[in-house]
Order: C-alpha cells, then structure tokens, then sequence
C-alpha cells in the first residue's frame, strides 16, 4: 500500500466512529496490538520527550526504507504512536521528509486528542520527521 | 445552598463534548464567581490607572481598591498589622522572594534549610538556587507510609546551621493538612523560622497567622477564586525589615542616586515594578466568597459528603491505590493509581466524560519518586463540587478503568 493509501484507510477507519469514547477503544485496540518493543531498547535516547507518558521510537533502514517499531506505558498513546508507526513504517525518507502529516489533522487527533503537551502527539511527528532526515543526502 | 454557589460561577454552566463540565481540578486552579468577574471589570473599566504615583482621580480610584485588598487579606489570615501583607503574582513568587532575600541575609556557606519530601517544586527548587548560590545545604524531611509528614524526626534533622525550614500546610498532591503548629513550636524552640506554603492550605483551612506564630506564609489567588497573578506573602516584620528587597524599580525606593539608593518602608520595599492593580482587588470577592462557603452549613455538609464518599469509594477498590489515606487530616484532594492503567490514559478518557481531572507528576517529582510511580490521577474539590458530582466522577473512573484493563 503507498503511504497515500494508508492514509486514506486510517482516516476511514475513523470515520466509522461518531462518539469520541468509541475512537479511543479503537487506539487502545491499536495499541495493544502493536508489535513487541524490547526491553533493552527503552532507553534515553529512544524515548520521546514532551510526553506525560513515556514513548520510545526506533527506526532501522532496510532497502532504503525507514521502519518504525515504538512503544509507550501508556495504552492510548500506544495507540497513537502505533498509527504513526503503522502509516510510515516502510516509506523512504524522501517520502517522510516531504509528508505534511496533515491526515492526523483530518481524522481529530491533533483537536482533540492534543490540546496541551499532555500526550506529545507532536513531538512523536517530530521525531519520526528528525529519523528522516538523518543521514539524508 | 450548593446550588445557589454554583449559580455564582458562571464557567460551571459549561459543556463540553457535548456533556456537563464537572471540574475536579480545582488544586489546580479554582474558577471563578461573578463578583470577582465584576471587581475586575470595573477595575479595568472604571478604576485603571497606575497606583499611588499619580494624583488624579483615577489613580485613587486603583489605589484605593489596591490598598483595601491588603487590609482584607490582613484580616482574612489575621496578620498583625497591614505592612505584613506584601502582594505578589503567586505563591511561586512569594517562596522565590524569600528564598532569595532571606537567603541573601541570613544564609551563610555550610548553613542548612529544611523542606519535606512532599512539597510542590515551587517550595523545593528556589531553595535549591539559594542553597547553590550561598553553598548551603538543603535537607529533606520524610513521610510516612499513609502520607503523614514524620515531623517527629524533624527534631532530629534540626541542627545548629539550620536556618529555616519551608513546609507546605497542605500537600498539593496528598491532600492532607499538615501539623504546621506543631512544625512552627518544634523550630521556634531551635531559634529556627518557618515558611507555610499556602497554595491548598488558604483554600481549605482558616489561617490565623499569629495564633499559628508561621514567620511567613504564602498562597496564590487563582486557587482561592481570585484572578491569576496575584497572591501573598505575609511575614514577620521583622524578617520583612531585616531582608534586602528582592527586585528593584518602581514603588519600591524612598530615593535613587548613584551614589546612595535608599528604600521604601514596608510593604512596598517587596513590590517592585507596577502591580497588579486590576487583578489584586479580586482577592476581596474571593475572600468574601471563602468565608461566606465557610460559614454555610449547607455547603460543609455536602463538602463532607464528597470526602467521606470519595474516600471510601477509593479506599475500598483494590485496583485503586490511594496516596495519602490519614482519614483525620483529609481535605476532599484525591491523588490516586490504577493498576495496570496509566493515569494519562485515564484523564484523557475521563476528560471526554466530561471530568476535568490532573494527570502526572503534579509538579512534586521527589515525592513521586518516593512513592515509586511515574504519576498519578487526581481529582481536587471545591465547594460548588456536588456529591452528584462526586458520583458521577467514581461511576466514570469505573467505566475509564474497564475500558482499559
């Protein structure tokens, strides 16, 4: 799938749900399915500053793609970080890079969801945008 | 009648998310009722002219309604003269002041200052930056297992080079108030002062600050209903007269020259720059409003209520662990963990019920520390709170907790 159609599924996706109770059942059912994160690998560095929560952010280059694996003790942000990591997991930089990560505006999350520094949602765009850029020609 | 106190605040009336706001951050900050609205509007609208200088008729206007908010806070926490009473923009600012000044005269290399384990950062960090200046040592005092200061080590950690020990009346976090007559006797008998913060204790207690014999004690006025940016350091005249000013400019000089500045009498000496002329005649309302909720028997009663039901709610669910659980000396404060859900997860949750809550460290990290979490959850009541309010907030963390373990 291209990053557009990712995109795409998540806002519909989202779109099934009215109620703001139900979008959150749906991030913590994301979240507790995202993949397991190490232990070894939640340390300083990893981990995101500006979260109430504690989330932590890897990436490896394969093949000239960017995948993401992310964790967070707390479930919604799991939850979140895991749609972020679910989206650009697999793009190449350039495409991140370029990416105005405006589908996060579209579905709410960004009104809703981050009214205060409370959940950091900006700070994880932040970062993954930062792994991005690094090394980048 | 609760109600009708509810009626007096307009922003209880509000939704959101389409649902009833129920606000239990009150610790946080207070809201605020439509006399303190209606004292700033017609301060702004018919009283706003910088204060004391001028001799036109405005600039009375302010001043008056200025200086006879110091006489009402002088008579709310029962300070001996009105020269007591220096305004500030809260109770961070008023610790600052003192730290630093009190510091700067009386804190020498070696010397030691004492706070507990439980206070607010902005009880802890300026006694750091003072501590570091002057290459003093800064001592903790610890808790108990149910959140109770250990003032009976205190004694103990009272030496010849303490020089003055900063105690919170109630903790922002624990929500229990504090043996500070007990803490003041124990110190005054070492020759040692004793700085209350306020911050929850002016908002819960009645302060009588001689009878308590504190040599300062602070709060700010957002907490107690007043307009944010203003709050109060009462102290001792003779610390007051014995401290350098804190900052310099404005009201706070007698005369200026290069060769000698000299300063204003107390409490001016403290206030520096132009103050808070608009926000500090809010204090008046508010207080008016404190008393009044104090003396309505209405409004005890369901205060009572809300503590005892919350309290026992929390206390008898065993994924719920409650910090602070010394029954005697609660105040309607809760700070609490789940198992096996985070507290932001919670908030976030319970917020789209409608329930306004603080989630995280609540700016007392050493005490989080302590208690071996990362933060917490609390709900902090006042007294437009209603037990229906308090009921409708245990059956939302129940539904919250179910939705996430």
């Amino acid at each position: 799938m291209s990053l557009e159609d990712k995109k795409q599924q998540i806002i519909e996706d989202f779109s099934i749900y009215d109620e703001w109770l139900d979008k959150y059942e749906y991030l913590i059912e994301l979240g507790k399915n995202l993949e397991a994160f190490p232990e070894e690998k939640k340390t300083e560095e990893r981990l995101i500053k500006g979260c109430q929560s504690r989330v932590w952010l890897d990436s490896e280059l394969r093949d000239g793609r960017l995948y993401f694996t992310a964790d967070s003790d707390a479930i919604i942000t799991k939850g979140i970080i895991s749609l972020l990591v679910g989206v650009y997991s697999g793009c190449t930089k350039e495409e991140i890079v370029a990416d105005d990560f405006g589908f996060i505006a579209e579905i709410g999350l960004k009104d809703n969801l981050s009214p205060t520094r409370a959940n950091g949602l900006v700070s994880m765009i932040e970062r993954i945008k930062e792994l991005a850029g690094q090394g980048r020609q | 009648m609760v109600e009708e106190i509810r009626k007096q605040f307009p922003a209880l009336s509000a939704r959101v998310y389409g649902k009833p706001l129920v606000y239990l951050d009150n610790a946080a900050s207070a809201q605020r009722p439509q006399s303190v609205v209606d004292t700033w509007t017609q301060s702004v609208l018919a009283g706003n002219a910088n204060i004391h200088r001028a001799v036109h008729y405005l600039a009375g206007v302010a001043t008056e309604a200025y200086e006879g908010a110091r006489d009402c806070v002088q008579a709310f926490i029962h300070a001996a003269s009105r020269e007591d009473i220096v305004f500030t923009s809260g109770a961070t600012a008023a610790v600052n002041l003192v730290a630093s000044s009190f510091g700067e005269a009386f804190l020498q290399e070696g010397d030691e200052v004492i706070v507990s384990l439980a206070e607010h950062h902005s009880n802890i960090v300026p006694w750091q930056l003072v501590c570091e200046r002057k290459k003093a040592v800064l001592k903790v005092l610890d808790i108990r297992e149910n959140g109770v200061l250990a003032v009976d080590t205190l004694e103990k950690l009272l030496s010849q080079r303490t020089k003055i020990v900063a105690i919170s009346h109630i903790s922002n976090v624990l929500g229990l108030v504090n043996p500070v007559q007990e803490i003041v006797a124990v110190c005054h008998k070492h020759g040692v002062p004793v700085l209350v913060d306020g911050a929850q204790g002016v908002v819960h207690e009645p302060i009588d600050v001689q009878a308590l014999d504190c040599d300062f004690y602070v709060f700010s006025g957002h907490k107690l209903y007043a307009a944010t940016g203003t709050g109060v350091l009462y102290g001792k005249r003779k610390w007051l007269d014995a401290m350098p000013p804190y900052m310099g400019g404005g009201e706070m000089i007698k005369s200026v020259s290069f060769a000698k500045t000299t300063y204003a009498p107390l409490p001016e000496k403290f206030e520096a720059g132009t103050q808070n002329f608009n926000g500090v005649p809010t204090l008046v309302p508010a207080i008016r409003f404190v008393q009044a909720s104090r003396e309505d028997s209405d409004v005890q009663k369901e205060q009572a209520a809300i503590t005892e039901y919350v309290y026992t709610k929390l206390m008898e669910d065993k994924r719920i662990t409650l910090y602070g659980t010394a029954r005697e000396y609660k105040i309607p404060l809760f700070s609490f963990a789940v198992k096996g859900a985070h507290h932001e997860d919670l908030a976030l949750i319970m917020d789209k019920m409608g329930i306004a809550l603080r989630s995280g460290q609540m700016c007392a990290e050493p005490l989080m520390d302590r208690l071996g979490v990362t933060g917490l959850l609390r709900a902090s009541f006042a007294p437009y709170n209603t037990l229906a309010e308090a009921e409708f907030f245990i059956r939302s963390l129940n539904k919250a907790i179910d939705m996430l373990v």
